[in-house]
């Protein structure tokens, strides 16, 4: 079994389009996971996973079968994701007239009202890119500081580093708007 | 307690204030979704796609823009240190 991943893993690395194909079926589940915590929209995620999964096509060469695919694909779609980030407009939400007509999400706070929270992601989605990542795995998803530094390819230290200064920002643009965190 | 401490003290207040709001506004995507359909014919086509474009799977644009560019360094070599600078 172990011979047979391998197996497949060298035959990827020199270009074989079906062992791209059985490492796609293999890790396109995990991988979109992974995206779908970062772009947050479903037909996102499957757009952007496709692109990570082209990416890697390009980089077989480049793929050392020694350190595994996974975490390599991981970092690729992390990396894909926060292209897909960039590319987007930095203001979205919620019109101020529908704030009250939005369900609050499961598990939220009753006390926080609609408009705070669309206040809270359109203050969120003008984070850098870099700095969103990192508060989105780290303090929505509560992914593991040593996870979040593999997929972004730095250390558990700069990962924190980025969710203070995310946490900062976010913390400035809400007291401009009027809320005080 | 010190002045550092209540400050460093506060600042850790006010960070999990900011947490707490942006937990409620995004509710953790959590695990892996259920997948809902086969990702892998769509993959094939962005393939067929890449592999049409031109040579290296350039965009016919960029290799227009890149000979615009060399067209107008040609004519103006003086103008070379400037592009190079703003590469």
């Amino acid at each position: 079994m172990r011979d047979d991943a391998g197996s497949v893993l060298s035959k990827f690395r020199h270009g074989d389009v079906d062992a791209f194909e059985t490492l796609f079926r293999m890790h396109q589940r995990a991988v979109q996971g992974w995206v779908l915590r970062i772009v947050r929209e479903p037909s996102a995620a499957e757009d952007v996973t496709i692109e990570a999964f082209w990416r890697m096509h390009q980089a077989h060469a480049r793929f050392d079968p020694e350190r595994g695919f996974e975490p390599w694909a991981r970092r690729i779609a992390t990396h894909a994701a926060i292209d897909w980030l960039r590319s987007q407009k930095p203001e979205f939400g919620i019109a101020p007239e529908l704030w009250d007509t939005v369900p609050a999400p499961l598990g939220a706070d009753p006390a926080i009202s609609a408009e705070i929270r669309n206040k809270t992601v359109q203050a969120l989605a003008r984070l850098p890119a870099k700095l969103r990542v990192a508060a989105l795995l780290a303090v929505v998803e509560e992914s593991p500081y040593k996870e979040i530094a593999d997929a972004l390819g730095i250390s558990v230290g700069a990962v924190k580093l980025r969710v203070f200064r995310a946490l900062r920002h976010l913390r400035k643009d809400l007291t401009r708007q009027g809320i005080t965190p | 307690m010190n002045d550092r401490e209540q400050r460093a003290g506060n600042r850790d207040q006010e960070a999990d204030r900011t947490i707490r709001l942006l937990r409620n506004a995004m509710p953790p995507v959590g695990g892996q979704p259920e997948l809902n359909r086969d990702l892998w014919p769509a993959m094939l086509r962005h393939m067929d796609e890449h592999a049409s474009r031109g040579p290296a799977g350039v965009p016919w644009f960029d290799w227009a823009l890149g000979g615009a560019l060399l067209a107008f360094a040609a004519m103006a070599p003086r103008t070379i240190p400037v592009i190079l600078y703003y590469l």
